[in-house]
């Protein structure tokens, strides 16, 4: 548990690269405090699926420095990695649902994995698939689910597991605007419960729809902070390095 | 606003372990659908073959070369019936009275006209080609060289005319061909060892290939590289499990036909290839060994895959 006022995620200086071209992101800084609720914005191609990427630790960056929950994640053995991955929620911009698990299981694949019982999963997944509409396809391969269904089991799974931070990568790109809407009351209810939640959209409306949350821009690689609510740069982190 | 339905902190996490069956389903059911358990099954019936050859002659060149170092003949060359028998006789009761002799038997005549019988002909006492007395001996285990020179210089007062002979000095060649055989088989159990190590590293790798995205998934969900390899070692478990039973049953058979076949041949001299109480246990160790090599390999493929992850 990280006290309050203590960021949750610090980027300092971070760029990357994919293999030898030029940086993809450069000189990115930033800070998330808990229980907060971040949009990243910028236009397609502007990097935010590469900078999400760095946050849900499925990617290194090529330099700087990243601390995630007060530890450096950089300098992190490999094998203390996965701990870190399951206090997160994330909403792949593929979705990446396992092609051949039902919608309930896809769902409560996170809980099985970091180990919670089945008679304490059953009540809560089921739940979920009501809340997100999909009540009556429980048993549906995501193939037979549509875009925005397979897109909503993918929320659910992200938040099901009540993360610490929630990570989605343009989450209502394939919903109609009601389901939209539904969801990132969804996004909200559990930023109140304490979740720092992290949405990339280029979705002006669904920004609106949210008004006390903090903006990202990511402009060709670098971040911008239009709302002045980011602290930028931010402090440097010198103790135990 | 109603609340989420997520899973509230008070749920104890780690309590379930991901593994068995709560992990078994993340890969498609394709059980024998794959090409992983007939090549198991082919390969464990091929060593199996090959080690029960091994065994086989491994026996067969213990067993003779026994037999041989502790038996010996004594042939008694007189043209004359009576003095032939007269020393057969002496030669036998010296013989029996010494303590490195087991057991010693003079054979009959008309026994030894039918072993000369398909290089002389029916009838060939009335020939002037004198038939020898045999004297079959049989000695204490370890006995050497020097004991037989030494029964040869007992035999000498007593029955002149006898020659003795260990049988093993004119088998020495047959032996040691059958030797090389056998270790030609253990040479071949290794290679198919091998072959079967890399198949089943290919059949993993391919599963690894088609299952790359669940990997994947699972390991951004914070999935352990443990708990992901288990997954696909169970499944490779299950499938050399089923692999290595059919592998076994299939060699089990062909040794016993082949078994069968060689007790009919029954080459009189060579007799005890056959396989021990022992012998059938190494068998049955072979599709174990096979089930470990599968899962081993398979979890090193999939480690190794995880580790080019971050
Ligand atoms: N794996 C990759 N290898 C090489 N280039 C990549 C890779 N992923 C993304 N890119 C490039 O990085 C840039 C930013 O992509 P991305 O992060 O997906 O942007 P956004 O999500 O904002 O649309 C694009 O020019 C894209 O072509
Ligand atoms: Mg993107």
């Amino acid at each position: 548990m990280s006290a309050p006022e203590s960021e949750i995620v610090q980027f300092d200086n971070v760029g990357l690269r994919y293999g030898t071209d030029r940086e993809i992101l450069s000189n990115i800084s930033f800070t998330l405090f808990p229980g907060r609720f971040y949009f990243l914005t910028g236009a397609s191609g502007a990097g935010k699926t590469s900078l999400l990427k760095l946050l849900y630790l499925a990617q290194r960056p090529s330099r700087g420095a990243i601390r995630m929950f007060g530890t450096d994640v950089i300098t992190l053995p490999r094998e203390r990695l996965p701990a870190y991955r399951r206090r997160m929620g994330v909403v792949f911009q593929d979705f990446r649902l396992v092609d051949h698990l039902s919608a309930f299981d896809n769902i409560a694949l996170p809980l099985r994995v970091s180990g919670v019982r089945e008679a304490d999963l059953q009540g809560p997944v089921t739940d979920m698939l009501e809340w997100v509409g999909l009540g009556h396809r429980a048993e549906a391969r995501p193939a037979t689910l549509s875009g925005g269904e397979q897109q909503r089991v993918a929320i659910a799974r992200a938040v099901i597991g009540r993360p610490d931070m929630l990570v989605a990568d343009e989450p209502t790109g394939n919903v109609d605007p009601e389901m939209a809407l539904k969801l990132i009351r969804l996004f909200e209810a559990l930023n109140r419960l304490g979740t720092t939640v992290v949405v990339a959209t280029h979705d002006v409306h669904l920004i609106r729809k949210v008004p006390d949350s903090l903006i990202m821009r990511l402009d060709k690689g670098t971040l911008a902070d239009p709302t002045g609510a980011l602290r930028y740069p931010p402090r440097r982190v010198e103790a135990g390095r | 606003m109603k609340r989420p339905p997520v899973v509230t902190r008070a749920v104890e996490r780690g309590l379930s372990p991901f593994r068995g069956k709560r992990a078994a389903h993340l890969l498609p059911r394709a059980r024998l659908g794959g090409p992983m358990p007939w090549v198991i099954a082919i390969m464990v019936a091929i060593t199996v073959l090959a080690t029960a050859g091994g065994l086989a002659l491994s026996n067969l060149v213990a067993r003779a070369s026994g037999d041989l170092a502790s038996s010996a003949t004594v042939q008694i060359v007189d043209p004359d019936p009576r003095t032939r028998s007269a020393q057969a006789e002496a030669a036998r009761d010296l013989l029996a009275s010494d303590p490195v002799v087991v057991s010693v038997a003079v054979l009959p005549e008309d026994e030894v006209e039918a072993l000369l019988e398909p290089w002389l002909g029916a009838g060939a006492e009335d020939d002037a080609l004198p038939i020898p007395a045999l004297i079959e001996l049989r000695l204490r285990d370890g006995s050497s060289e020097t004991e037989l020179a030494r029964l040869a210089d007992l035999l000498a007062e007593a029955a002149p005319d006898a020659r003795i002979d260990a049988q093993s000095d004119w088998l020495a060649p047959v032996l040691s061909a059958l030797s090389t055989l056998r270790w030609m088989a253990f040479g071949l159990i290794a290679l198919l060892a091998f072959t079967g190590a890399a198949a089943v590293w290919l059949a993993a790798r391919n599963a690894l290939g088609s299952n790359r995205d669940t990997i994947e998934i699972v390991h951004l969900l914070g999935g352990s590289d443990d708990q992901i390899a288990r997954i696909f070692q169970r499944s490779i478990l299950l499938d050399a499990l089923v692999g290595g039973l059919l592998g076994l049953l299939a060699g089990f058979a062909a040794v016993l036909l082949m078994g069968a076949q060689f007790a009919v041949l029954d080459s009189g001299l060579v007799a005890g290839g056959g396989l021990d109480r022992l012998d059938w246990m190494l068998l049955a160790l072979v599709p174990l060994f096979a089930i470990a090599i599968a899962v081993y390999t398979a979890r090193m493929t999939v480690l190794s895959s995880l580790r080019k992850m971050l």
